[in-house]
């Protein structure tokens, strides 16, 4: 018998049964399209998280003072001592170590932003220049060099303050200094619970001055490229122990490391996820032995007469294995659109959340519909290529 | 015996057990049936007649004896190869017709040539031709629950004989038809033992058993009359 003729011959079978078909193939396509909406929303997540830690910049590498080893209080309390600040000194030493692109220092406060007649309270972050590229952060109007007095507003506060959209060249009070707005940032929502369209950016000097301090709160340093991560937060941590009398008070921390272990915990999830979702389609698997068992049983009379007329065992098992492949795959393609159309929903539901499914889930699931569908099948083609046909066409 | 003998049974016994029962349904039959004859199978229901056409069809086998169909030992054939042969040199036509419901004329006539792994177009024609000669054509396309019982039957022998086989085995073939219908279904068979195909016909119908050229009586799993 011709394989054409096979596949052609089994469909026309299930065509006929049609209310049984119908069934396997919605359980088929429910464990598919669970795996795939499952997939989708764990590697969603893993994207989010990925993606929040991705827009706080590129090969960063983040100093702050502390140790974060000391266990128990505040860093250095245990050596009973207070930990040596962070300067802007250390930073200018920390910009000019190979392999470092760029460096901001950073100062963060609260003031009171006002003018005319308008008034609120706004964060405040005392940088460089160069905190804009290191925090991939962009200026939907004006320029950021950083000069005395200059300031940079949030898309909101600009928008509050100015609703015209001329918000460039005007004067502002923070807190009992003027500036001069500089630029206003593009709009760039929450990332990392901290919203940029609501915080203004002057220079550090500014903002020493303003927080009446001489310390830092961070520094953010962006490597020359991703090897070179590790080479500066070794260089870092060499340099201000120098600088801090040998005692090494300071904390680095790179993105990377953070980011990898959220990606690795998250790939695991999604894992776990599929898996529990997989087996559904063991269930699908053993309702299409049931029903393929019951199918063989119906139709007895009809597998006597195959062989009466001359069909071998092989045909007979092949008739029925091709039986489950065409369920499956109608299970497997139905469950495919499903499973995107469910992703799309949540999409739809969640735009923050990128719940695409995984090219692999696709390709996992439905081989698994099929690999399912056939050894499900094995048992009840074999059952029938084995039938007596004297006692088959009988219908015993 | 002849020696050139088509269908040679050799001490040919079946034996089937119901529980600790023994029956034997064939008891060391030994017969001959030469290319061409027209033989009539007759005895009480249970004498073994079934049994006996089933295993000269390969659809049995036996549990003694030899069987040569053709000079060849059908009994040492591999599944795959006595699968064959029913395909290519026996057919089937039973009393119950045995068309699969949902194919439609056309589609059971072209099961055994779907079987035997020809190409579409040729089945086609086959088919047509088939449809034609068994006085179908304007039913091909209606299933077996559209049809009348002389039709279902007619599919059947069509279906039977799409490859020509040298061998037609019938058991009962008349028996659910009406006595006209029945009529028209024998005169078909005939006519195919008239263009040379061995017929054996297994029939309780007298009038069916006598047109034979040759009556083969059974009781009890053994043949008790062999008139020619
Ligand atoms: N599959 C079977 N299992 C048990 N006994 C059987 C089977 N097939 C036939 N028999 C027995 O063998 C004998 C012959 O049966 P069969 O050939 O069908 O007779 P006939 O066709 O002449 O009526 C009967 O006694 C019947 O009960
Ligand atoms: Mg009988």
């Amino acid at each position: 018998m011709k394989l054409a003729d096979t596949l052609s011959l089994s469909l026309h079978s299930l065509v006929s049964a049609r209310t049984r078909s119908l069934l396997i193939v919605l359980a088929m396509a429910l464990g598919v399209g669970a795996v795939v909406v499952l997939t989708a929303l764990g590697d969603g997540a893993r994207r989010y998280v990925v993606g929040q830690f991705a827009s706080l910049g590129t090969n960063l590498v983040i100093v702050l003072p502390g140790r974060a080893e000391t266990t128990g209080g505040f860093p250095g309390a245990a050596l009973g001592q207070t930990p040596r600040d962070l300067t802007l000194d250390d930073a200018q030493a920390v910009g000019q170590l190979p392999d470092v692109r760029r460096y901001a220092p950073l100062n963060v406060g609260a003031a009171e932003l006002s003018s005319g007649g308008r008034l609120r309270e706004v964060t405040v972050l005392g940088s460089n220049a160069e905190l804009l590229p290191i925090r991939h952060m962009e200026l939907a109007q004006g320029r950021f060099i950083g000069g005395a007095a200059q300031i940079v507003l949030g898309n909101a506060i600009a928008q509050d303050f100015f609703p015209d959209g001329r918000a460039i060249g005007q004067r502002v009070r923070l807190g009992d200094r003027r500036f001069r707005v500089a630029g206003v940032l593009t709009t760039q929502g929450e990332s990392m619970g901290f919203n940029t369209d609501e915080i203004v950016i002057i220079p550090v000097d500014d903002a020493q001055a303003l927080f009446n301090t001489e310390t830092l709160f961070r520094i953010l340093v962006e490597a020359r490229s991703r090897s070179a991560i590790e080479p500066v937060k070794a260089a870092i941590t060499h340099l201000l122990k120098q600088r801090h009398d040998g005692e090494e008070d300071v904390t680095v921390i790179t993105q990377d490391a953070v980011l990898e272990t959220f990606d690795r915990i998250l790939r695991a999830l999604t894992l776990g996820v599929a898996g529990i979702a997989a087996i559904s389609l063991a269930v699908a698997g053993i309702l299409v032995m049931n029903v393929m068992l019951v199918a063989v049983t119906q139709r007895t009379a009809e597998i006597g007469l195959l062989k009466a007329i001359g069909a071998p065992a092989a045909t007979i098992r092949q008739l029925f294995l091709a039986e489950a492949l065409w369920l499956s795959l109608a299970g497997a393609a139905l469950g495919f659109m499903l499973g995107h159309a469910g992703s799309w929903l949540i999409r739809l539901a969640y735009p923050v959340l990128p719940a695409w499914p995984p090219a692999w889930a696709g390709i996992a699931g439905v081989a698994t519909a099929l690999l399912t569908g056939i050894v499900a099948s094995l048992l009840p083609a074999a059952r029938a290529a084995r039938l007596d046909p004297v006692r088959a066409l009988s219908g015993k | 015996m002849t020696a050139a003998a088509m269908i040679r049974l050799d001490a040919i016994t079946r034996v089937f057990h119901m529980g600790d029962q023994e029956v034997r349904a064939l008891d060391r039959i030994s017969l001959d049936i030469a290319a061409g004859e027209y033989v009539s199978i007759m005895g009480p229901s249970g004498s073994g007649k079934s049994t006996l056409l089933n295993l000269i069809g390969l659809l049995d086998h036996p549990d003694g004896g030899h069987y040569t169909l053709n000079g060849i030992d059908v009994t040492t054939l591999s599944e795959p190869e006595q699968a064959r042969v029913r395909r290519t040199r026996i057919g089937f036509v039973f009393q119950s017709f045995h068309l699969v419901p949902r194919l439609t004329a056309a589609g059971n006539i072209e099961l055994p040539l779907m079987l035997e792994g020809m190409a579409a177009a040729e089945r086609r024609e086959r088919v047509e031709a088939a449809l034609k000669a068994f006085d179908l054509t304007d039913r091909a396309h209606h299933r077996p629950a559209e049809l009348s019982g002389g039709q279902r039957q007619r599919v059947a022998i069509a279906r039977a004989t799409i490859l020509h086989p040298a061998v037609m085995l019938a058991d009962e073939p008349t028996g659910n038809l009406d006595h006209r219908t029945g009529g028209e279904v024998v005169a078909l068979l005939e006519d195919l033992h008239q263009r040379g195909t061995t017929l054996i016909v297994v029939t309780h119908d007298r009038e069916l058993g006598a047109r034979a050229r040759r009556h083969i009586g059974m009781r009890d799993g053994a043949i008790v009359a062999d008139e020619t």
